[in-house]
């Protein structure tokens, strides 16, 4: 089956991309915290559920909101049609870090719920899910480094062999204020959208 | 193609074989025990915690290979489970063989400490934690690491039909595992999801959860030939996953993606719900998961089917329960018995179900469908056909 | 009364994040759950501890947390009941 990259986005330290171009620079080279929030200003979801989520549910958010920006997952597909597949390294990390400071010590013993729920690196495509009515399936992977030639061969498989119609797959990592997610929107080639760029085994 | 478990293996509280487990269970026995205070936890508290059965020595031939002071406790229980599976298919060829791990936390127990000798920091981290023991066994291929909270036993089982009807490889072991944990525990506890008793899904008294810590593992494969026990044998024939789009922590309150999980794992399989004989559930004992089961299974018109959760003997083993309860899914089948689920007196959902008050004859069965639930808002469903 | 329904709406917008609201967007008898406050039953959990380590109050029953948590005024009220 022939299936073409109609968008992709990247946000990481430097900025935040959209198709190959830049959309807002981390100017000031600020923190993970204070430049996600600019980006939310930026992108604009009114949508107050974010400023709820870890770091790497924000990075997941804010880099499928620029993803997503022009083409809504709803306009040619059902939630139901559409899978999310994505590959991480250091899971949840930053919020199991924050987890376990809120009940080693015992005389200062205050775990906290909003804290424990994203403890999960799959939390981040639920998020997603969420925001954007996506019901098909949503697989985390956990890899050393992005590994392309699996999550194109999966992602392929899902088209041929389970009839999706749409595929949001890509990268997604937060560690210790190092952070990157890059995310790629897949279709089936030669519908009413450009292909941007190929899918292949090098496509991440 | 058709596609099949053909070995297994579960390490729990209740033995370190499915024969053991399986024959505890038979019995009535419970891997869920009352744990004094200050053992695990500061309070007491009702789990299933499987101490040096996760980490006793391997057999002597295999111990003389392995360093085991290199392995975590988590890691010598995923190494035992597939060693285990392992012994069965001598001849193998690992060539084709690719290992798929599921687990929620993998080594949190390492959360916060500095590399411990033998064992570095980075273990931590669940691909080094999978390199560690597909390492341990000399595998060609890289591990693939499912972590969709807990649904991942079911996932990766679906990864790795996929994986095997892709062409990537011939053979896949599916091992799930996780640990019984004060990050967990205190985690679910906030969360006011444990009960303070043995846990009773369905019930109209069911309080919430109990943890517990198990490894399983599965051999998956399009080789019908290296199954060398008919009781691990079974066809995968089909499976789907979904997401509700609702809540990060709490379930669909309409079964929406339970729903489509269950929709989609009956299509891939070719089957009318009628043709289902038996429903192992998610089954946690909370308010919320089990009325939401209860409504999806009644709105897809499967309210009849005997049905089971299988928490009260394992407790919830989080990235292993999708794997374990699959394994005992396909025992129950193959031995055309099923085991009463514990806990259950009268109905506390709003549908009616037919949940097994006792052990049950069930000769005929054919098919069994095996459903999980999760956090993240995730969902999956898997047949077991009799092969 | 007041000075602790106002210390309140603080500490539940500071503790539960709710960054697109001020302190007098949250009137004392407003729903805290299903309304325009809109919070959830992760915040409702969350509401548990700061109880707890706001002011050493413990509630172990969530059915407890539904009643008392209803608007900052019934918080404030069982505060003022329960404080020691």
């Amino acid at each position: 089956m022939n299936l073409g990259i109609t968008a992709y986005s990247e946000l990481n330290e430097k900025g935040l991309y959209k198709n190959g171009i830049l959309l807002l620079a981390n100017e000031g080279q600020e923190p993970f915290v204070p430049f996600a929030k600019e980006v939310y200003r930026f992108l604009n979801p009114v949508y107050s559920k974010f400023h709820k989520m870890d770091e790497l549910c924000k990075l997941a958010f804010l880099a499928t909101e620029a993803l997503l920006s022009e083409d809504k997952i709803s306009s040619n597909a059902e939630g139901a049609d559409v899978a999310l597949i994505l590959g991480n390294r250091s899971s949840s990390i930053a919020s199991d870090l924050q987890h376990l400071e809120s009940y080693r010590d015992s005389s200062n013993y205050f775990p906290s719920p909003a804290v424990f729920v994203y403890t999960l690196p799959n939390i981040m495509l639920g998020e997603i899910c969420i925001r954007h009515q996506v019901t098909g399936e949503n697989s985390c992977f956990l890899m050393q480094a992005p590994d392309g030639r699996f999550l194109y061969r999966y992602v392929q498989h899902l088209f041929e062999q389970e009839a999706y119609q749409q595929c949001i797959t890509g990268w997604v990592d937060y560690k210790a204020g190092n952070y990157k997610a890059c995310l790629f929107l897949v279709e089936k080639a030669a519908v009413n959208k450009p292909v941007l760029r190929k899918f292949d085994y090098d496509f991440i | 193609m058709n596609i099949y478990s053909v070995a297994d293996n579960i390490i729990s509280p209740l033995g370190s074989s499915t024969e053991e487990n399986f024959v505890a269970m038979l019995r009535g026995q419970r891997g869920v025990q009352k744990i004094e205070a200050g053992h695990l936890f500061p309070e007491a508290l009702y789990a299933a915690y499987a101490g040096d059965l996760l980490q006793e020595p391997l057999e002597e031939e295999e111990a003389e290979r392995a360093n085991w002071k290199a392995y975590t406790r988590l890691e010598k229980g995923f190494i035992r489970s597939i060693a285990a599976v392992l012994r069965t298919v001598p001849g193998i060829n690992k060539q084709r063989l690719v290992l798929v791990i599921s687990s929620t936390k993998g080594n949190i127990d390492l959360i916060g400490r500095e590399g411990t000798g033998a064992v570095g920091a980075e273990r931590i981290e669940l691909p080094a934690m999978a390199q560690a023991i597909n390492s341990f066994f000399k595998l060609p291929h890289a591990p693939v690491v499912v972590s969709n909270a807990c649904i991942s036993g079911v996932s990766a089982v679906l990864v790795a039909r996929k994986l095997i009807s892709m062409g990537l490889c011939d053979h896949a072991l599916v091992a799930g595992g996780d640990l019984l944990d004060k990050f967990i525990l205190s985690g679910f506890q906030c969360l006011k999801a444990i009960s303070e008793e043995p846990c009773r899904p369905y019930d109209a008294d069911r309080k919430g959860i109990n943890l517990g810590e198990a490894v399983g593992t599965m051999l998956i494969s399009n080789d019908p030939a290296l199954n060398t026990n008919k009781d691990a044998f079974s066809l995968i024939a089909g499976g789907g996953q979904s997401n509700d789009a609702n809540h990060i922590s709490g379930p669909s309150r309409t079964g929406k993606g339970l729903k489509i999980a269950v929709g989609n794992a009956l299509k891939s399989a070719g089957l009318a719900g009628k043709e289902l004989g038996y429903i192992n559930a998610h089954g946690t004992a909370t308010l919320f998961n089990d009325e939401m089961e209860a409504i999806a299974f009644s709105d897809l018109d499967l309210q009849e089917l005997p049905l089971n959760s299988l928490k009260g003997y394992f407790g919830h083993t989080l990235g292993a329960a999708g794997v374990v309860e699959s394994i005992i899914t396909i025992r129950q089948l193959n031995r055309g018995l099923l085991l009463q689920s514990p806990g259950y007196a009268s109905s506390g959902v709003s549908r009616s179900l037919n949940v097994l008050q006792e052990n049950q004859q069930a000769h005929r069965l054919q098919y069994a469908l095996k459903t999980v639930s999760g956090f993240g808002g995730c969902n999956a469903a898997v047949i077991y056909g009799k092969a | 009364m007041s000075e602790l329904t106002e210390k309140l709406k603080q500490d539940i917008i500071e503790h539960l994040n709710l960054e697109d609201l001020q302190p007098q967007d949250i009137s004392d008898n407003e729903p805290l759950f299903g309304g325009a406050v809109g919070l959830d039953s992760i915040d409702a959990l969350e509401l548990i501890v700061l109880l707890e380590k706001n002011y050493g109050i413990r509630i172990d029953n969530p059915e407890e947390g539904r009643r008392v948590f209803q608007s900052v005024g019934s918080m404030a009220s069982y505060i003022e009941q329960n404080r020691k």
